[in-house]
């Protein structure tokens, strides 16, 4: 399926639907700390396992460090 | 182009919430502060303390102050005419609701990933609508040009998403100060689109 992933059209080899958590192992995202975005909602860190992507998604990843 | 004074009128009337008065909250009030922002309101718990001076808007006669109750001192020294409403309290996940209520543009300031992803999934959830300035990536020194602006819908993250700070690359003055006044800049882009909108329209 296609998706839009941090701005840039993704595509996500033989499946129909990925979660969150699974999205995350396959694109090798390792920040601790991360914001997610689906279609313009966020997704809370408990629920990455539950939350599903389906086709043409926007989804966002956005990762933060500390420093201020 | 609007004159400095037809902006300082149309942003008399906008309010600008800043979630931590450390490196990046204390510098981007004072920058909002001088455009005439009327109004800030500033939520930190902490002290000022000695090493908050190579990087954060205070001075040494402030150390052990509240660093809200400093800012704000701070601020009506450069301009008395910016109401600031201060919060000396930890921000946190249950109170982000009362506190951010009434701004137009919310600005993530904080030190740790952890609080700033906090205030972002939390303000996100309560106020979808309103935009979040957030800072990420601004430790050491040099390589201006690594400093920028991301958006991703309406939450935009300055800095260059990679220097995390530790003992071994400390958060200094320069870099900070770029990011926080990104920050700042970026709020005054989405304040005054709404200007260009309703009273300049081209």
């Amino acid at each position: 399926m296609k998706i839009t992933l941090n701005n840039r059209p993704e595509e996500i080899d033989g499946k129909e639907s990925i979660t969150i958590q699974d999205l995350l192992t396959l694109k090798t995202f390792t920040f601790r700390m991360l914001v997610i975005k689906i279609n313009g909602t966020v997704v809370k860190r408990d629920d990455y396992a539950t939350t599903i992507v389906h086709a043409n998604d926007d989804v966002k990843v956005i990762h933060l460090i500390s420093g201020g | 182009m609007p004159t400095f004074e037809a902006l300082e009128a149309f942003l008399k009337n906008k309010t600008v919430g800043i979630a931590g008065a450390g490196g990046l909250g204390s510098n981007c009030a004072m920058a909002l502060a001088r455009t005439g922002v009327g109004r800030l309101i500033i939520v930190d718990f902490d002290l000022v303390t000695p090493g908050n001076l190579n990087r954060q808007y205070y001075f040494i006669d402030q150390i052990g102050q509240p660093k809200v109750r400093a800012l704000k001192v701070n601020i009506h020294r450069a301009n008395p005419e910016i109401q600031v409403t201060t919060y000396q309290s930890m921000v946190c996940s249950e109170n982000i609701g009362h506190l951010f209520a009434e701004c137009d543009v919310i600005v993530e300031a904080f030190d740790s990933a952890e609080m700033k992803q906090m205030l972002i999934e939390q303000a996100s959830m309560l106020f979808p609508e309103k935009p979040i300035v957030a800072g990420s990536g601004m430790a050491g020194w040099g390589n201006s040009n690594s400093l920028r602006v991301e958006c991703f819908d309406n939450l935009y993250i300055c800095g260059d998403g990679t220097e995390e700070v530790s003992a071994t690359n400390p958060p200094l003055g320069p870099r900070v100060g770029i990011v926080a006044c990104m920050e700042a800049n970026t709020v005054l882009e989405l304040l005054l689109k709404k200007f260009d909108n309703e009273d300049n329209p081209k």
